[in-house]
């Protein structure tokens, strides 16, 4: 049945863009960062899509691998800050907001098209349910 | 007989049948909305049903008059035996009907999905699916109300 299909599909597109949404959530709450435990930066994160076919010639989607960027880190002057170098400037992470926040939104867009997607999947299958009655 | 008066119910049903897959397909083109390199893909509507349909069979009644009287079908088990057309290989579609969308606006990562497109055919797709399953239940009481006779 292949309108069940719809279901595998667009919930393995909904389970990648929330991680999508994980991802923006964790670079924007580290925007200001300056150190992590480890004592480097934070360095932000991207999702890599891959779509994942099957043999019937559709395809879902999967998230491939998670990429850190390799912008360099940003510099603000600031020579009262304990971690400041010997010329004043404090190394924050690497994320822009910006690109955070249109990222987000396309995430929160593709999410609740494919809600809608398994919606009209799941109206039709309850109309053929009720066939010939 | 009773071949005769499902007759009518075959062609819709392999309708159903392809517009189900082709609802699908376009659930993958909006799942993939967003992956890089992905290509958009439908299959042509028309070719497609009227292949599977040129599977069905034609004429059941004279191949009932043909048949010693008493005579058993034997049982069609697997889409490629003899007598298996209705429902076996008919609606289906692989991989090498489905056709490449071409795009008018394409992307710098190789992703041909035109998301508004996609949205406008899984709308019209799903109404033509409720059309066929109101055509189905509208054969289903008509022959009901054939059988009561009401």
């Amino acid at each position: 049945m292949s309108l069940m299909n719809v279901f595998r599909i667009s919930g393995s597109a909904v389970s990648a863009q929330s991680q999508r949404l994980n991802v923006v959530a964790s670079n924007l709450a580290n925007a200001e960062a300056v150190a992590g435990p480890d004592g480097q930066t934070y360095k932000a994160r991207q999702v890599v899509f891959q779509s994942q076919p099957t043999p019937d010639g559709s395809a879902g989607v999967r998230v491939a691998s998670v990429v850190e960027d390799s912008a360099p880190a940003r510099k603000v002057f600031e020579p009262a800050h304990p971690m400041a170098d010997t010329e004043g400037y404090v190394a924050q992470s690497n994320v822009n907001v910006v690109e955070e926040m249109v990222n987000m939104i396309s995430a929160s867009r593709s999410y609740q098209n494919n809600v809608e997607v398994m919606n009209t999947a799941r109206s039709l299958l309850q109309k053929t349910l009720q066939m010939g009655l | 007989m009773s071949s005769r008066l499902t007759q009518a119910l075959e062609f819709h049903s392999q309708a159903l049948l392809l517009r189900a897959e082709r609802q699908k397909v376009l659930a993958s083109n909006i799942a993939n909305a967003d992956t890089p390199g992905y290509v958009s893909r439908d299959f042509d509507f028309r070719s497609a049903l009227s292949q599977a349909t040129a599977a069905l069979p034609a004429e059941p009644a004279g191949a009932a008059t043909a048949r010693p009287p008493g005579a058993v079908l034997p049982a069609a088990t697997h889409p490629g035996h003899a007598g298996a057309a209705a429902g076996g290989p008919g609606a289906r579609v692989d991989s090498t009907v489905l056709k490449y969308r071409v795009t008018e606006q394409p992307s710098l990562d190789g992703n041909s999905v035109d998301l508004d497109r996609e949205r406008a055919n899984f709308a019209d797709n799903a109404v033509r699916y409720e059309a066929g399953l109101r055509f189905i239940n509208g054969t289903v009481r008509t022959i009901l109300s054939a059988i009561r006779g009401e």
